[in-house]
């Protein structure tokens, strides 16, 4: 792979340099990974040699294949640090398209290792068969409406028309936001999500209502101008879209909670895909232990030692993967919002390393 | 009783006028005519200026997705999208593969068509020629990066579902049809019920069953591919329908046939193969290829399992944040390509119907 460059060679002799104290022989970095438990899912992942993530069909800044057919998006950057930190390599992921309706399934049956596909973490889902790790979007129901008008919250446009798509849990979250806030909103119903959306633009309605992620994505990719148009909460309400696995493997349960873990730990500790090297002679005993250089976290849970420098190398930290997908180096240029760290006002709480 | 015989010649008269028809009869030969055309002619005068000025004049031919402003059509995003749309996540570096699939199934189907190669090397022809695609796609043998069919994509995966679910499905609907007719009483309600059973769900729901339930009835560990599952569905779907199509075919031709084929000690096996099957299919060519139109079409549903098809590929392609999303556009141009092969259909088939097949005169 074209970016693992000499660096990583060089970290890897190193790093067989150190183990050759314990172990009867050098070995590379890349064969000093334990073996899953047979019929585990680790086992099954290193014994096909990719790591199967449930995919959606085409959603911008999530997961969407490029026009060379390249994957890409948050969910998919998920994926590709679960296959860094266990495979040494974010390419050995393999995408399963999957519909909003067949991703539980696929991922039930085995079809796939992981789901990180902008599902809601709800307690009905969590009770029946999967296990959510760590929510990695915040998502909320938004407003948007022509900046024109001024508005910047929900007060702003009483009485105003909005664009419903109808049999949406947004119809009733516009229902609920327009009683309690008393602000006598009108609905324009359609049944579905393109019509609502060019009933907007062409001025059917002051304002259109649905996930705050969706009406980004739709201001940067059908408005004429993008600046000409606001978006705000309608409630206070958040809406966590998080990656799940299958009940009855807490192994790989871990493994990717901590995956999600040292990717806002390494935003919080400062280290980028671009100073991860020059951290691995960090004396600070936090990134020490993050970065594998004090042995023993990585082996503890069932992965290479350098499995977090590998992600942070290959796929970067949070901070990067979010701006990068859907924040400010994106077309969406979603505001991190709720998705800050915890440090900075946001949701993501990076847990003790230690 | 002395019978009745004409003694005098009957003048000729005038053909009838639906044999004589001109173009201006057919356009303004009676009010509701003058009508429709009038209407019609005022529509395209309407609409012409807009589409010309919308795709041609004010189209965008080139360029970055910026330059698509809404004033005219975007073709620059069919120009920049289109290896995406016609093979969706396939590796691009391996696009040669997929086109080789699209050429072997084109370039077979063109052979096929003139009655004189219905033989059965042709047949052969065919199923050498779909592995021969089917393991160009898949890969895996040295020189040949493995595709898993998850990343197969755009226009193989309708041509692959076409193909393969009627030519699978043909054999299994005439063998459904037969059944049917069959005077051994459990085989007949067996094929009754499959028939029935299938033509009581609708397309929906089947794959909806093959997608989400059948793999957790499956034991722990079995898997099927999904592309494999879809085609399953597909096939027998289009089998019930073509069953009922064929029973159309059997149940209009005279007894005498089949009586005739036994008072010649020709057995069960030869009578069908020679004298019932191929009168019956002649018999039923338009409403096969109906069927056949309709399950070219009934691809495009496999959107809703998560497979990449041609119309699933262009939704993707229209999600990218880079482009003002032109679904008019695009939408026309997989239009287009489904309006080619139905169109190419129906016109060889009005053909193949006056080619006098087995002496049956239409």
């Amino acid at each position: 792979m074209g970016r693992r460059g000499l660096a990583i060679i060089g970290f890897a002799a190193a790093l067989s340099g150190a183990l050759a104290a314990c172990s009867p022989a050098p070995k590379p970095a890349s064969d000093a990974a334990p073996a899953g438990k047979a019929g585990s899912t680790l086992a099954t992942v290193q014994k096909h040699g990719y790591v199967s993530c449930g995919a959606s069909q085409a959603n911008a800044g999530f997961s969407l294949p490029d026009d060379k057919g390249y994957w890409r998006g948050l969910d998919i950057d998920m994926c590709r640090a679960v296959a860094a930190a266990v495979l040494g390599d974010q390419d050995k992921a393999r995408f399963v398209p999957l519909t909003g309706q067949q991703r539980l399934t696929a991922l039930q049956t085995g079809e796939i290792d992981l789901l990180p596909r902008t599902t809601t973490w709800t307690m009905a889902r969590d009770a029946n068969g999967v296990n959510f790790t760590f929510p990695n979007y915040y998502d909320y129901t938004g407003f948007m409406v022509r900046a024109a008008t001024g508005a910047t919250k929900p007060a702003d446009i009483k009485g105003a028309s909005v664009c419903v798509q109808t049999g949406s849990i947004t119809e009733v979250i516009f229902a609920d936001v327009s009683w309690r806030q008393k602000l006598d909103l009108k609905p324009v119903i359609f049944d579905n999500v393109s019509a609502t959306r060019q009933a907007f633009f062409s001025g059917r309605c002051d304002a259109l209502i649905t996930d705050a992620s969706a009406l980004y994505s739709v201001r940067a990719t059908q408005s004429k101008n993008p600046d000409d148009y606001v978006i705000f909460a309608a409630n206070d309400e958040a809406n966590p879209l998080t990656p799940a696995v299958r009940h009855g493997d807490d192994q790989w349960f871990d493994i990717v909670k901590w995956v999600f873990q040292a990717q806002i730990t390494a935003e919080y500790l400062g280290i980028t895909s671009a100073n991860v090297d020059e951290m691995l002679k960090s004396e600070d005993p936090a990134i020490r232990r993050l970065l594998g250089v004090e042995a023993g976290y990585g082996k503890a849970l069932g992965v290479r030692e350098d499995w977090a420098y590998q992600i942070i190398k290959q796929v970067g930290n949070y901070g990067e993967v979010y701006d990068r997908n859907v924040g400010k180096d994106s077309k969406l240029k979603i505001e991190r919002g709720l998705n800050r760290l915890q440090r900075d006002g946001g949701l993501m709480v990076p847990l003790p390393f230690s | 009783m002395t019978g009745f015989v004409q003694t005098q010649s009957i003048d000729a008269r005038t053909a009838p006028l639906d044999a004589r028809r001109s173009l201006f009869r057919v356009l303004f030969g009676d009010v509701l005519s003058t009508v429709s055309t009038l209407a019609i002619l005022f529509a395209v005068i309407a609409l012409a200026p807009k589409l010309v000025s919308w795709g041609l004049l004010n189209g965008i031919w080139a360029g970055e997705g910026t330059q698509c402003t809404g004033a005219g059509a975007c073709w620059a995003f069919l120009r920049a999208k289109y290896p995406f749309i016609l093979f969706g996540i396939y590796p691009p570096g391996q696009y040669w593969r997929p086109v080789a699939l699209i050429v072997i199934f084109i370039g077979l189907t063109l052979y096929s068509l003139p009655p004189k190669n219905w033989k059965t090397s042709t047949l052969w022809a065919w199923v050498i020629g779909t592995v021969v695609a089917l393991a160009l796609m898949a890969g895996g043998v040295p020189g040949l990066e493995a595709v898993p069919t998850d990343s197969w994509g755009g226009l193989p995966v309708t041509l692959i579902l076409t193909v393969l679910s009627l030519g699978l499905g043909f054999p299994l609907a005439i063998a459904l049809a037969l059944g049917r007719q069959s005077e051994l009483k459990a085989v007949k309600y067996i094929c009754v019920a499959v028939i029935e059973g299938i033509r009581g769900l609708p397309l929906l729901s089947l794959l909806f069953i093959v997608s989400i339930l059948l793999p957790l009835m499956l034991p722990d560990g079995l898997k099927i591919d999904k592309l494999l599952r879809a085609l399953v569905a597909m096939t027998v779907f289009s089998a019930a329908y073509l069953a009922e199509v064929l029973r159309g075919g059997l149940q209009g031709l005279h007894n005498g046939q089949g009586e005739a084929a036994d008072a010649l000690s020709l057995s069960w096996w030869s009578k069908t193969r020679l004298i019932i099957l191929p009168q019956a299919i002649s018999n039923v060519i338009p409403p096969l290829t109906n069927t056949v139109v309709v399950m070219v079409k009934n691809t495009s549903l496999v959107l809703i399992v998560g497979l990449y098809d041609l119309l699933s590929a262009g939704r993707a392609a229209l999600a990218d944040p880079a482009w003002p999303a032109p679904f008019a556009e695009t939408y026309g141009f997989i239009a287009l390509i489904y309006f080619i092969i139905c169109f190419s259909i129906t016109r060889y088939t009005h053909w193949i119907e006056r080619q006098n097949l087995f002496g049956v005169n239409r």
